[in-house]
C-alpha cells in the first residue's frame, strides 16, 4: 500500500497560508474559465428555450436570421395553411405571420442599442406560451399600441407603461409589459404586424411561425415547403433555429474564455509548481526517511502528485463555488446574428462544473509533476543528510 | 537458519567524488556481525561511520565488496528489491528521530506497516503494541512537535521495531538528547537486544553509549579495528 492520502492532505493543511494563496490563484483562473462556459451555456439555453419543441419557423431560403428573412404574402399564406399544422378551437391554423425589424433605442446608461421589434399576429401569443403579460394590457389588434419585454424595460429608457416612442414616423404607446422568462422574447418589443409593416414601409413578412399538430409532422411539412421552387423557403424547428443563433456567439465566448484562461493558467501552474518545489525542499529529510523505511520512488511521486492534485481540487472547488454565485446575475450582450440586445444569465451545469474541476486538477498535475519527480529522484543518504 | 554470523562484510570499498576527485571513505573493510550482537561503532568525525552504517542498512551503494546478510548479498539487489529488503529486515533509528511531523505518534509507528500485507486493524494493533512497549501508549494521538526529544526517539524506536526486523541501525541515537533521556534510550535499546534478540549496530561518539554495547569497533581513516577493550557485560 502506498503513502495514504491523509499524509498529503495534512501537509497542505500545515502550510495553510501557502495552500490558500496557491489554491486561490488557481481558483481565480477556474473562476474565469467557469464563468465564460456558464455565459456561453446561459446564452445557449436562453436562445434554445426561446423556441418551443413543436413550433416550426419558415424563413426565406439561406437567411440565417428572422431579421434578414422576407416572405411575401403569398408565400406566407401557403406556409401558414398546411395539413400538418395544428388548429385552434375555431378551426383556424395556428400560424403567425410576423415581421421582425431592428430599431435603435437609448439605453438607461445613455448609450444606444438595437432592439428587436416583432410585429405579431393574433396567434403569436398562443404559439409562445412563455410570454405572459405582467402589467398593463395587451395591445389592441390593428392599433399602434405596443408591449415591451421585461428586459427591455429594465435596460432601455422611455419604454415604461404609458410612455410613447416614435419610430417609423408614428407614435407608439406602451400599454403592456410582458415577461418571457429567460428567453430571447424578453428582450423584444411586440406590436401589430400590419401596423409595423406600414410604418416601416415593408411589403413582406419576415417569418411564419406555426405549431405542428404533432411533432412527426415536421418532416413532411419541411419536405413540401422546401420542395416547392416557387416558395424559396426554408423550414426549421423553432428550437433548432434559436440554437443555431446561439452557436457563433457561444463559440466566440468559449474560445475567448479558454484562450484567456489558458494564458492565466500558466501563472497558476507556475504558482503550484513553486509551492510544491518548496514543499519538497522543506521535506527533503522526510522524503529520505520514507525511502529508508522502504517506500519506493513511485510512492513518493504519487504522494506529491496527490498533494498537487488536492491543491488543484481545492482551487477548482473554490473557483466553481465562486462562479456559481454568478448564476444570480443577468447579463446583457449583443446577439451577433441579429445585433440586437439580448439578456441572459450565467448558467452552471454539472458538465461545466466537472470540466472546470477537471481543468483545476490538470493545472495541479502539470504544476506538481516536476517537483514530485524531483522528490522521487532524491538520493536517500543525501536527503537524510539535509535534515 | 544458519548459526554463522548474521552479517558478513567483505572487502568493502566506498569513495565519494567531489570536484572530479575521488575521496576514499571506506578502504577494504571486512568484518562480521554476529546474530544478536550489539555493536558500537566509534571513530573520529569524518572517518566514515555513517557511510558504513548506511551501506549495511541498504540505503547507500558500495563501490565494491560484499555485504551478506542471512546468506544474501544485498549489494546485488536492485533498487526495488533493496527497498523491500529494508522494509522487512532493517529498523532505522536516527539522531534527529525523523518522525513525520503531520502524523501522530501512532501513525508514525504504523507507517512501515503500510508496506506489509496487514489489514488496517492489524496495523493499528501492532502499532499500539509497539508504542506500549516503549511506554508511550498515552501519547498515541500526540504529534511529534508535542513530544519531548526523548519521547520522540522512543516513538522512532517503536517505528523501527514494529515490523519485527532482524537488524536495528542507529546513527548517534543519543546525539541530540540530554543525559537522562539518553540513558532511557540506551536502556530501551539494550532491552530490545536482550529480550527481542535484535542485532543492533550503533554509531556513537558517546563513550557511555558505547559501554552499553557488547562489541566496540573503531573506524579511522576508512579502516576498521576491533577495540582492544571491548566492553563486557
Ligand atoms: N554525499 C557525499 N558526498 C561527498 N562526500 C561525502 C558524502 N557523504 C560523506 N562524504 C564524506 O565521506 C566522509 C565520511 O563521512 P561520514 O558521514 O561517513 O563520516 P562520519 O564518520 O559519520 O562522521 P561524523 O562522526 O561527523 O558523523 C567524510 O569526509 C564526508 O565528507
Ligand atoms: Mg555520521
Amino acid at each position: 500500500m502506498a503513502i495514504p492520502l491523509s499524509y498529503s492532505w495534512r501537509n497542505l493543511l500545515t502550510r495553510r497560508v501557502t495552500t490558500v494563496l496557491t489554491a486561490g490563484g488557481m481558483a481565480l483562473v477556474v473562476f474565469v474559465f467557469t464563468a465564460t462556459l456558464m455565459l456561453a451555456e446561459g446564452l445557449r439555453q436562453t436562445l434554445v428555450s426561446t423556441g418551443s419543441p413543436d413550433n416550426v419557423v419558415v424563413l426565406r431560403k439561406s437567411s440565417e436570421t428572422e431579421v434578414q428573412s422576407t416572405l411575401d404574402r403569398q408565400v406566407s399564406n401557403i406556409a401558414a395553411t398546411q395539413p400538418e399544422l395544428a388548429t385552434d378551437s375555431q378551426g383556424r391554423t395556428m400560424a403567425a405571420r410576423e415581421v421582425v425589424v431592428l430599431f435603435v433605442l437609448p439605453k438607461r446608461t445613455g448609450e444606444k442599442s438595437n432592439v428587436v421589434i416583432r410585429g405579431v399576429g393574433e396567434t403569436s401569443l398562443e404559439l409562445r406560451p412563455q410570454v405572459r403579460l405582467i402589467e398593463g394590457r395587451m395591445p389592441a389588434p390593428g392599433s399602434t399600441e405596443i408591449m415591451v419585454g421585461q428586459s427591455v424595460l429594465t435596460k432601455f429608457a422611455g419604454v415604461g407603461l404609458g410612455q410613447t416612442m416614435r419610430f417609423g414616423q408614428r407614435l407608439w404607446t406602451v400599454v403592456g409589459v410582458f415577461d418571457a422568462g429567460r428567453t430571447g422574447f424578453s428582450s423584444e418589443i411586440w406590436g401589430d404586424a400590419e401596423q409595423l409593416m406600414q410604418a416601416f414601409r415593408r411589403q413582406a413578412f419576415s417569418v411564419v411561425v406555426a405549431k405542428l399538430r404533432d411533432p412527426d409532422g415536421f418532416e413532411p411539412y419541411k419536405a413540401r415547403i422546401e420542395g416547392d421552387p416557387r416558395l424559396q423557403a426554408e423550414v426549421k424547428r423553432e428550437r433548432q433555429y434559436y440554437e443555431d443563433q446561439s452557436k457563433a456567439l457561444s463559440r466566440f465566448l468559449k474560445v475567448l474564455g479558454v484562450s484567456l484562461t489558458g494564458i492565466f493558467s500558466v501563472g497558476a501552474m507556475l504558482g503550484a509548481s513553486i509551492t510544491m518545489y518548496s514543499s519538497v525542499a522543506t521535506r527533503t529529510a522526510e522524503i529520505g526517511t520514507l525511502r529508508a523505511l522502504g517506500f519506493r520512488r513511485r510512492d513518493i511521486l504519487l504522494a506529491f502528485l496527490a498533494e498537487a492534485l488536492l491543491l488543484g481540487a481545492l482551487g477548482g472547488a473554490a473557483g466553481v463555488a465562486a462562479s456559481s454565485l454568478l448564476g444570480f446575475l443577468t447579463f446583457s450582450t449583443t446577439n451577433f446574428q441579429t445585433f440586437s440586445e439580448l439578456a441572459f444569465g450565467f448558467t452552471l451545469t454539472g458538465e461545466i462544473a466537472a470540466t472546470s474541476v477537471g481543468f483545476a486538477l490538470f493545472m495541479g498535475v502539470v504544476g506538481g509533476f516536476l517537483p514530485a519527480l524531483r522528490a522521487s529522484r532524491l538520493v536517500i543518504v543525501e536527503a537524510l543528510r539535509s535534515g | 537458519m544458519s548459526s554463522g554470523p548474521l552479517i558478513e562484510i567483505r572487502r568493502l570499498y566506498k569513495s565519494y567524488t567531489r570536484g572530479g576527485q575521488a575521496i576514499p571513505v571506506l578502504t577494504d573493510v571486512s568484518f562480521e556481525i554476529g546474530r544478536g550482537e550489539f555493536l558500537a561503532l566509534m571513530g573520529p568525525s569524518g572517518s566514515g561511520k555513517s557511510t558504513l552504517l548506511n551501506c549495511l542498512a541498504g540505503i547507500d551503494r558500495v563501490d565494491s565488496g560484499e555485504i551478506v546478510v542471512n546468506g544474501q548479498d544485498i549489494t546485488l539487489l536492485d533498487e526495488t528489491d533493496l527497498a523491500r529488503w529494508r522494509s522487512r529486515s532493517v529498523g532505522f533509528i536516527f539522531q534527529f528521530y525523523n518522525l513525520i511531523p503531520v502524523l501522530t505518534a501512532l501513525e508514525n509507528v504504523e507507517l512501515p506497516l503500510l508496506l506489509t500485507g496487514l489489514t488496517r486493524r492489524e496495523r493499528r494493533e501492532h502499532a499500539a503494541a509497539a508504542l506500549a512497549a516503549v511506554g508511550l501508549s498515552d501519547r498515541s494521538d500526540h504529534y511529534p512537535a508535542q513530544l519531548s526529544g526523548g519521547q520522540q526517539q522512543r516513538v522512532a524506536i517503536a517505528r523501527a521495531v514494529v515490523t519485527d526486523p532482524d537488524i536495528l541501525v542507529a546513527d548517534e541515537p543519543t546525539g541530540d538528547l540530554d543525559r537522562t533521556s539518553a540513558e532511557e534510550i540506551l536502556t530501551l535499546m539494550n532491552r530490545l537486544n536482550q529480550e527481542l534478540e535484535k542485532t543492533i549496530i550503533m554509531v556513537t561518539h558517546d563513550p557511555r553509549a558505547a559501554q552499553e554495547a557488547h562489541v566496540l569497533r573503531h573506524l579511522d581513516k576508512g579502516e576498521l579495528s576491533r577495540a582492544a577493550d571491548t566492553p563486557g557485560r
